[in-house]
């Protein structure tokens, strides 16, 4: 376990978790980015950050 | 500058403080923000970044989101070691103080019930991963010279029976292997497979779950993972963890599964 723990997390992992899970909340602010938009700004911030020669589009879930 | 709230978590009240060098989101030390039987964990960041259109164009920097990800990250990981944290999704912004506790009031219920389900739980992530992607490997066992078309097209479906082969195995594979995790968790949850070139990881991703398993009995489950990796050559089997249970936080996991 504890190796587990040293290792640096992936960032994917962690978007994996932070951009679709924990609890959505309609703060004052982030009442429209909360949901969908998030998910969708993350492939966008994603895809983008991709090596241009490489046309990626995200791959949809089966 | 008083600036806004971010909140990261909430939690019941814990008597453990924070590391004191512990810093959250834009450099800002995490503090607690009791109301009544919750806390919630804030930062107090500039208005000039967070608020809605500069938060929104932030986003789409993923140097800007890499940093406020790992920043909240640490944040979580630092609750996780005194108590269970009830994380939220990256990016719950409030105006002030009092913003944030009306939203723990409105929520209170709520936050208990799926604070009690989580108490005590962990989440691992697992991951399987088919090693070689076939249509790399092809180049490694050329084939001879297709002779004419036909030969041409016996080899192309040659190809296309063993990478479907491996497919099925694969997916064998990951549907027991999720079926015999499930059964020793509390509860499971499948996110969308990664795209290799988004994780900069080798292989096809097949399956990517995540497992709330009590804190107890973690031992025991990264050992179950363990014993299955070495089985199926191709296959790759990855582990994370433990995380605070990011994916079992929302409503829609409040163990309504099969009921």
């Amino acid at each position: 376990m504890t190796v587990v723990e040293r290792r640096e997390i992936a960032l994917v992992d962690l978007l994996d978790r932070l951009l679709a899970g924990g609890v959505v909340i309609k703060g004052d602010i982030t009442l429209r980015i909360a949901d969908v938009d998030l998910v969708r700004i993350d492939l966008n911030a994603l895809i983008s950050s991709v090596n241009a020669q490489v046309p990626s589009p995200f791959e949809e879930s089966p | 500058m008083t600036g806004l709230r971010y909140v990261y978590a909430v939690c019941r009240p814990f008597g453990t403080p924070l590391q004191s060098q512990l810093t959250g989101v834009g450099g800002d030390p995490p503090r607690l923000l009791p109301h009544g039987d919750l806390v919630a964990v804030v930062s107090h960041v500039p208005e000039a970044d967070f608020a809605e259109e500069p938060l929104r164009a932030h986003l789409e920097d993923l140097d800007w989101l890499t940093g406020v990800a790992r920043a909240h990250q640490g944040v979580i990981d630092a609750l996780t070691t005194v108590t269970t944290p009830l994380p939220l999704r990256l990016g719950t912004v409030f105006r002030d103080d009092s913003g944030v506790r009306t939203m723990l009031e409105g929520q209170k219920e709520s936050f208990l019930g799926t604070l009690d389900r989580l108490e005590g739980r962990v989440e691992w992530g697992v991951k399987v991963f088919i090693e070689a992607d076939p249509a790399q490997e092809t180049p490694a066992t050329p084939s001879p010279k297709p002779a004419s078309g036909r030969d041409y097209l016996r080899q192309r479906r040659m190809r296309t029976k063993s990478q479907d082969d491996l497919w099925q195995q694969a997916e064998t594979f990951a549907t027991r292997l999720h079926e015999t995790l499930s059964g020793s968790a509390d509860d499971a949850r499948l996110h969308a497979p990664q795209n290799p070139t988004l994780s900069g990881v080798s292989g096809r991703n097949v399956l990517n779950a995540a497992y709330l398993v009590p804190r107890v009995k973690s031992e025991e489950f990264v050992e179950r993972v363990d014993r299955t990796k070495d089985g199926t050559p191709g296959i790759r089997v990855e582990l994370t963890g433990p995380w605070a249970a990011y994916s079992f936080a929302g409503e829609e996991a409040a163990g309504q599964e099969g009921t």
